[in-house]
This record gives structure tokens, C-alpha cells and sequence, in this order.
């Protein structure tokens, strides 16, 4: 257990450390939250949807959590030949021990960014029920979780950086808009309703918009449910093919 | 008296689909050598460390480090090896002495007695003073030998060093070279090494094996090799053993990589 902690610990060490990463990762989010919730603010209102930062906020702080797992498991890639990792396939550890250390590190790492965004989207005028954060936490941990062993699973078999575009612009970027974080789903085409529904994200969003705005969505145990799937289901796919990893 | 064999190898072969990286090879190192493992680019030489150091899995073959298997009992080997890469292992964002104690934790060393060695490995590679700054600001030699120190710090019976002195300048070199010597002499830990350099094969080989084309070609003392090839330096021996054409190896995913970090200084 000593080895999971020391791999977990590393990963926040270097977060920490690493002012400018966090700062830089913050820009998108700051950006969608000002572009997105002035801009369409008004439209939103008028149509009937009431506040539109309620909305908005909850699918742009699971976003940034999306993002910053997907980016910590794909963060492997490098590792493997230039970084700590030879160091630890070659000690006395089990590959499990490794793959759950390198998860949970990456997750915490997540669940915080999604955390600081939560707080900047206070003065932009979001207005959460915090009796419900342990609820939105919960959900945060359920999304890093997942995208952190989704993007491990993605860097295991992926060869150099060079699909790292392909990933974000065909994997990340529609994960996101497809997952009702930005726009109500239910005025959709049956089409895109059908593909938001089967999007793990989408219950991330519902969920953690439900603990911190009190809306109904799909209903919380239902998200909850289904994110417990998804999370046994990629960590399992994440740990066999990092099992499978060859340097 | 026969000298102990630390390190057997028999008849290993591993190979990528039809491609046999490593044919059919077999050597031994004796405890206490200092042994070099020479070939050129794409010969199998790093192919054999990852097959020995558990890395890899070969097709077919024996392989026993200090009497135990790296393919069924890779916990007891890994225990039993030290190891630096070709390529940077640290993590740049840690300390020199965090480096240290990760390393110690992953190997379950006990508290005290790892805080004691890592105070004693740091001064011997003269880095103690530094422990607490981060190794991203270290130069190319002092990271190398803060890798070394770290590959002792469970006192391993065995210490692979992959081209450790590649692109280091000669000062650093010889400096770490005398490390590594001296610790040889001082604790007997065999080291298992390769490099481009033959000079320095030279200079610090006691025994030395040619591979190329996933073969051994020849093997023996340095002073065997030039006597059996009829030439005066190592270096014409090699190329008298391996010849003259250049290996043209195709550039692979990793190599692409090694360019950009060279090119962007790194990322970390």
C-alpha cells in the first residue's frame, strides 16, 4: 500500500509544483464560462430556461475534470519512455499496484482542477447549494476516475504524441458538446439524444448539476448507477492494457 | 577456485514477428566483473537488458540473475538488479532526495536504514549538497549520477547501465566512471554495461561480449579480442568483428520522440 501512496503522492507533488500547468488549464474553462454564459445568458433567459450560469457552470466544471484525467492517463505516454515509470516497472511492485497509484494520483489531481473552477465560476455568478457538495464531489471523483483510466488505457496503446490531436478533437471535444453540459438535451434531434444519452459524461453532468443546482435531470441514483459501471468497467480495460504495456 | 556466475545465459532468443531481435545467445558474467555488452545500433543489446532486467518476456531460453528467474520469479530479480536506462528515468518535478525516497519506498526499504543510505549513496556521487533542489535544474552528469545512486540504494548484486555516458562530456565521463569503479572494487556489485564508446570499453571492461544482428560474435578480455582480431585498439576490433556498413535503423515511434524532447529541451 506503501507503493500506491508514494505514486499517488508524486502525481500531487508535481501538480502543485507546477504553477504554470495549472494556470494555463484554467484558461478554457475561465473562457467558456465568460464567452458562453454572457453570450448566451440572455438567449437562454428569454427562451424560458431561467439563469443560465446555473446551468452552465456544473457542465463546465465537469469538463475541466474531463480534460484534466483524460490528460493525466494519456500523460503515460511520455512517462514511459522519458519518466518515472521504467523506475517503477522494474521495482518490486505488481503492475496493479502501479496502474491504481498512477489512477488515484491522476483522479485527485482532476477532482481539484474541477474544484478551482467551481470557485471561479462564484464571481461570474454561479450560485451552488453547498449543502450538496459532498454529492457533487462524489460525481467529480466518479468522472475523474473514469477519464483518467480511459486516457491511461488510450496511452497504453498509442505509439508517440502524434494522435494526441486526433483524441482531443475527436474523442475529448465531442465527449464534451454531446454531454448536455453546455445546452439542454431535450429539445435535440432523437439522433444526438440517442448518442448524449450513451455518453458517460452526460450522467457526470446530470448528476453533479442536480447535487449543485437542485434541478431534475435524469434522477441521481440512475447517474450514480451508471457511472459505477463505467468507472469498473474503464479501470478494468485501463489495468488490462497497462498490464499489456511493453518498454 | 571457480568464480561464481552471477549473471547465465542460455540459447535466449526473442523475436518480433519474423524478426529475431535477439538469436539464440548465451554468455555468463562472473560476480565482481565489470562487463560490457557491445554491438552496434539495432544489434540486440537493449532488447537482452529488458529481457534480464523483467521488462521483456522471451520466446525461448535461460536466463538466471544471482540464481533466481526474471520470467518466474520477477520480484526476487528486480530486488537483485540496480538499473540506468538509456534514457532519463527521474521524475524532473521531484528532488533529487524525493527521487531517493520513492525509490526506497517502491523497494520497501525500512524507513531508517533508507534515510542512512541515501545520505550516504548522495554524498558519494557528491550530491548531497543539492538533495533538496528540484532535477529538472540538474546538468546531463549530475542527473546520471543521481540515477546511479538511486539504482544502488536497495544494494543491488547487479548494476545494468545502459550507454551511461552517452552525450556527456569526457570530464563527466571519466567522473562517473570513477564512481562506478570505485564501487565495484569497494562493494564487489558486478556492472553490466554498454556504450558506443571503445575506449572507455577499454579502458574499464574487464570482459567483454560482441553482439550484432541479434548474435554474439565474440567474446573474451579486451586484450583477447585485439589479440584475436589482430588489431591494436578496441575500436578496430569491433569494426574488423562487426564490419564496416552503417545500420541503417528506421526510425521508430520512440526515436521521433527522443528528437522532440531534444528539440523542445524537454518538457518537464
Amino acid at each position: 500500500m506503501k507503493a500506491v501512496y508514494i505514486l499517488w503522492l508524486r502525481q500531487l507533488k508535481r501538480y502543485f509544483r507546477s504553477k504554470s500547468r495549472i494556470i494555463g488549464s484554467l484558461g478554457q474553462p475561465i473562457l467558456f464560462l465568460v464567452a458562453l454564459g454572457f453570450g448566451f445568458g440572455p438567449i437562454y433567459a428569454k427562451a424560458g430556461g431561467g439563469d443560465y450560469i446555473q446551468f452552465l457552470a456544473p457542465g463546465i466544471i465537469a469538463m475541466s475534470t474531463l480534460f484534466t484525467a483524460t490528460f493525466m492517463g494519456i500523460e503515460l505516454i511520455w512517462d514511459k519512455e522519458f519518466g518515472f515509470l521504467k523506475e517503477t516497472l522494474v521495482a518490486p511492485v505488481s503492475r496493479m499496484k502501479i496502474m491504481i497509484g498512477r489512477t488515484l494520483g491522476g483522479a485527485t489531481v482532476a477532482v481539484l482542477q474541477g474544484l478551482i473552477v467551481l470557485v471561479i465560476s462564484l464571481p461570474i455568478g454561479f450560485r451552488p447549494n453547498w449543502v450538496a457538495l459532498p454529492l457533487a464531489i462524489l460525481f467529480l471523483i466518479l468522472i475523474a476516475v473514469i477519464f483518467t483510466a480511459f486516457g491511461t488505457a488510450i496511452a497504453a496503446k498509442m505509439e508517440d504524441m502524434h494522435g494526441f490531436q486526433l483524441i482531443v478533437n475527436f474523442l475529448l471535444m465531442p465527449l464534451f458538446f454531446l454531454s448536455g453540459a453546455i445546452f439542454p438535451i431535450n429539445g435535440a434531434p432523437n439522433a444526438i439524444k440517442t448518442i448524449v444519452m450513451i455518453n458517460p459524461l452526460t450522467h457526470g453532468v446530470d448528476g453533479l448539476r442536480t447535487a449543485l443546482t437542485g434541478t431534475v435531470g435524469m434522477g441521481i441514483a440512475v447517474d450514480l448507477l451508471i457511472l459505477t459501471g463505467v468507472t469498473i468497467l474503464f479501470v478494468t480495460i485501463g489495468s488490462y492494457l497497462f498490464s499489456k504495456v511493453e518498454i | 577456485m571457480e568464480e561464481e556466475k552471477i549473471i547465465i545465459v542460455k540459447n535466449l532468443t526473442k523475436k518480433y514477428k519474423d524478426f529475431k531481435a535477439v538469436d539464440n545467445i548465451s554468455f555468463e558474467v562472473r560476480k565482481g566483473q565489470i562487463f560490457g555488452f557491445l554491438g552496434p545500433n539495432g544489434a540486440g543489446k537493449s532488447t537482452t537488458i529488458k529481457m534480464l532486467t523483467t521488462l521483456l518476456h522471451p520466446n525461448s531460453g535461460e536466463m538466471s540473475i544471482d540464481g533466481k528467474n526474471p520470467v518466474t520469479s520477477s520480484d526476487a530479480v528486480r530486488k537483485s538488479f540496480g538499473i540506468v536506462f538509456q534514457d532519463p528515468s527521474l521524475d524532473d518535478e521531484l528532488t533529487a532526495w524525493e527521487n531517493m525516497e520513492y525509490h526506497g519506498v517502491l523497494y520497501s526499504i525500512p524507513k531508517p536504514l533508507r534515510r542512512q543510505r541515501i545520505e550516504q549513496l548522495l554524498n558519494i556521487v557528491e550530491l548531497w549538497e543539492r538533495k533538496d533542489e528540484l532535477v529538472k535544474r540538474f546538468s546531463g552528469g549530475m542527473k546520471r549520477r543521481l540515477e546511479i545512486a538511486r539504482g544502488l540504494l536497495h544494494h543491488p548484486k547487479v548494476l545494468f547501465l545502459d550507454e551511461p555516458t552517452l552525450g556527456l562530456d569526457p570530464q563527466t565521463r571519466n567522473n562517473i566512471w570513477e564512481h562506478i569503479k570505485g564501487l565495484n572494487k569497494k562493494e564487489g556489485i558486478t556492472v553490466f554495461f554498454t556504450t558506443h564508446y571503445m575506449e572507455e570499453a577499454d579502458r574499464v571492461a574487464s570482459y567483454i561480449c560482441i553482439i550484432d544482428h541479434g548474435k554474439i560474435v565474440s567474446q573474451g578480455t579486451p586484450e583477447e579480442l585485439k589479440k584475436q582480431t589482430k588489431t591494436k585498439s578496441l575500436e578496430d576490433a569491433f569494426i574488423k568483428l562487426t564490419g564496416k556498413k552503417i545500420r541503417e535503423e528506421e526510425a521508430n515511434p520512440m526515436d521521433n520522440l527522443r528528437m522532440r524532447r531534444r528539440v523542445f529541451g524537454g518538457r518537464r
